[in-house]
């Protein structure tokens, strides 16, 4: 692997070599490296770019790695990556991407991620989206999550793209099933003219179905974040959506959550809060030494962490 | 030494339908080496007097002079690079700062855990159970009040300001707080407080009075007068002046 190679892998899925256990790794639109165990297999698609993730019945304790780089313009890699989550399997899968466009032109990735959670299992998906790049060249993530949760599945979702991605429409969709839940911890951060859209859709289908999901994001610069939810409580469940943003300089963040009750024990918030940083955080901080540039980064490094 | 020279603030000064002067020429005198604590009734400026001289507000006139130095225009983050040192009345909540993160921030490094949970400690808290808590809602009020204490402490300083330092915190743990202000005896300690435990651990006290002149003196002298009735001080403005 080239050293701008590992430096992306590093940013993106913390990977200092070729780790252990299960992954696949892709450059370019082909696969550079990969392994596949017993317990979670790793199949490559036939029919179209991507692969098979198939974590055997009651696996625990395992993670996958399965980061994408791009490291070329002018280049659009779309993949179809289908998780497969035996029963009772407990596993990490750590996913993400990292783009450096040496030149100008578009380079996009978009994953098209469906997961199938089977009765009582459990996945902590980590993502991570880094971009960079000489100025005017396009980072563009357009990534779609379909996760179907069976009864007493849980899913976890930390998405993180902290910065030099100049372009991101996010899809992510669930189906909930009895006692399932689906939790997601979303962190943007955007600047100059970059823009940011993240959508979900959850059916929470079960009963005693939940879905906690918790966006915070910053925008700088010029930049434009829009943020929509819609949760649907087709059953006695409970939804808790929360959209927390920080402006700054010129930039906008629009957030429109919906939340529908469609059943009559079924129990949804939402809560949107969007603003410049509070002037008592500030000062606070201020007031042990920091000049103000210092404490909008430490509240921003805070409120992102 | 920190000398208020002829201190005067309005309220609402931006408006001057509502305008009202809550410090009238105030001029005090703060000692090397003493704890002076400021009560007064409630509205008479103490609070506004400690954001005064931690420079968060600014007075209308008056100066404030720090050594022989005039910091009357210093800004918070000056200030503070010279000694000033504030424990806030009421905590500021954060969204993902961590205890470790404040304690990190008035150290200006990063804390060794031993150093930061020699700060906690001090405060009465047990360090392992709250170095990683964010400083947010999840805290009560007299947890945050410790954490505010210990991130003073941890910064350190020349001039304290402790605005109700005990405010939220149980009885029971007054004589732990008065020993906090023990260890900054050699510092000059300004408390804003009601509480006679804390005017009992003052070396001097001054009481604010919007409608007059500020009254100073050894505890001795003042805090007899502050639990007898007929008192002079603390009274508010009288009717005539209404």
């Amino acid at each position: 692997m080239e050293k701008l190679d590992l430096e992306l892998l590093e940013k993106i899925a913390e990977l200092h070599s070729v780790p252990e256990g299960s992954f696949n790794i892709r450059k370019n639109g082909e696969r550079l490296a990969a392994n596949s165990t017993d317990d979670v297999q790793i199949v490559q698609k036939t029919d179209k770019p991507g692969i098979d993730i198939i974590v055997a019945e009651g696996v625990k304790n395992k993670s996958v790695h399965i980061p994408v780089i791009l490291t070329v313009g002018d280049f659009k890699d779309t993949v179809y990556n289908d998780f497969f989550i035996g029963k009772n399997a407990d596993v990490t899968i750590v996913a993400g991407c990292g783009i450096h466009n040496p030149g100008g032109g578009s380079a996009e990735h978009d994953g098209i991620h469906t997961f199938h959670l089977a009765e009582n299992s459990r996945v902590r998906y980590v993502e991570r989206h880094y971009g960079e790049g000489v100025q005017g060249s396009k980072r563009v993530f357009d990534p779609v999550t379909k996760a179907v949760l069976d009864k007493g599945a849980v899913l976890e979702m930390d998405t993180t793209q902290l910065g030099g991605v100049t372009f991101t429409d996010r899809m992510t969709e669930a189906v909930v099933g009895d006692g399932a839940k689906l939790i997601v911890k979303e962190k943007l951060l955007t600047d100059g003219e970059e823009k940011a859209i993240s959508r979900f859709r959850v059916d929470l289908k079960g009963a005693g179905s939940t879905c906690d999901i918790v966006s915070r994001s910053v925008a700088r610069g010029k930049s434009h974040q829009e943020f929509y939810s819609d949760v649907i409580g087709n059953n006695e469940c409970f939804g808790h959506v929360e959209c927390d943003g920080i402006v700054m300089d010129g930039a906008r963040i629009l957030s429109t959550p919906e939340i529908d009750a469609a059943h009559p024990d079924a129990s949804l918030v939402h809560e949107a809060a969007v603003g410049k940083i509070a002037g008592d955080q500030l000062t606070k901080l201020m007031s042990l030494g920091l000049t103000e540039k210092e404490a909008e980064d430490a509240v921003i490094k805070g409120f992102l962490n | 030494m920190l000398t208020l020279e002829k201190i005067c603030y309005d309220v609402d000064a931006d408006r001057p339908d509502r305008a009202r002067r809550i410090l009238s020429d105030v001029s005090l005198d703060f000692p090397d080496g003493t704890v002076t604590v400021i009560t007064g009734h409630n509205g008479s400026g103490k609070s506004t007097l400690v954001k005064l001289i931690m420079g968060i507000d600014k007075p209308a006139s008056g100066r404030i002079i720090f050594n022989g130095e005039d910091v009357t225009d210093a800004s918070v983050t000056e200030r503070a690079q010279k000694g000033f040192t504030i424990a806030f009345q009421q905590p500021v909540r954060f969204k993902g700062i961590t205890v470790r993160d404040l304690l990190d921030a008035a150290c200006r490094k990063k804390c060794t855990t031993g150093e930061a949970c020699k700060f906690l400690y001090t405060v009465g808290l047990c360090a392992k159970d709250y170095i990683d808590r964010p400083v947010d809602g999840t805290l009560s009020g007299g947890e945050l009040k410790r954490i505010e204490l210990a991130t003073a402490l941890a910064k350190g300083g020349e001039v304290f300001l402790l605005d109700e330092p005990e405010a939220g915190i149980d009885l029971w743990s007054f004589d732990e707080l008065v020993g906090v202000f023990d260890k900054l005896r050699d510092k000059t300690v300004i408390i804003v407080s009601h509480q006679n435990k804390i005017l009992q651990a003052a070396d001097r006290i001054v009481v604010l009075n919007s409608a007059a002149e500020p009254v100073v003196g050894t505890r001795d002298e003042i805090l007899p007068g502050l639990t007898d009735a007929d008192a002079p001080y603390c009274r508010r403005r009288p009717a005539s002046a209404e």
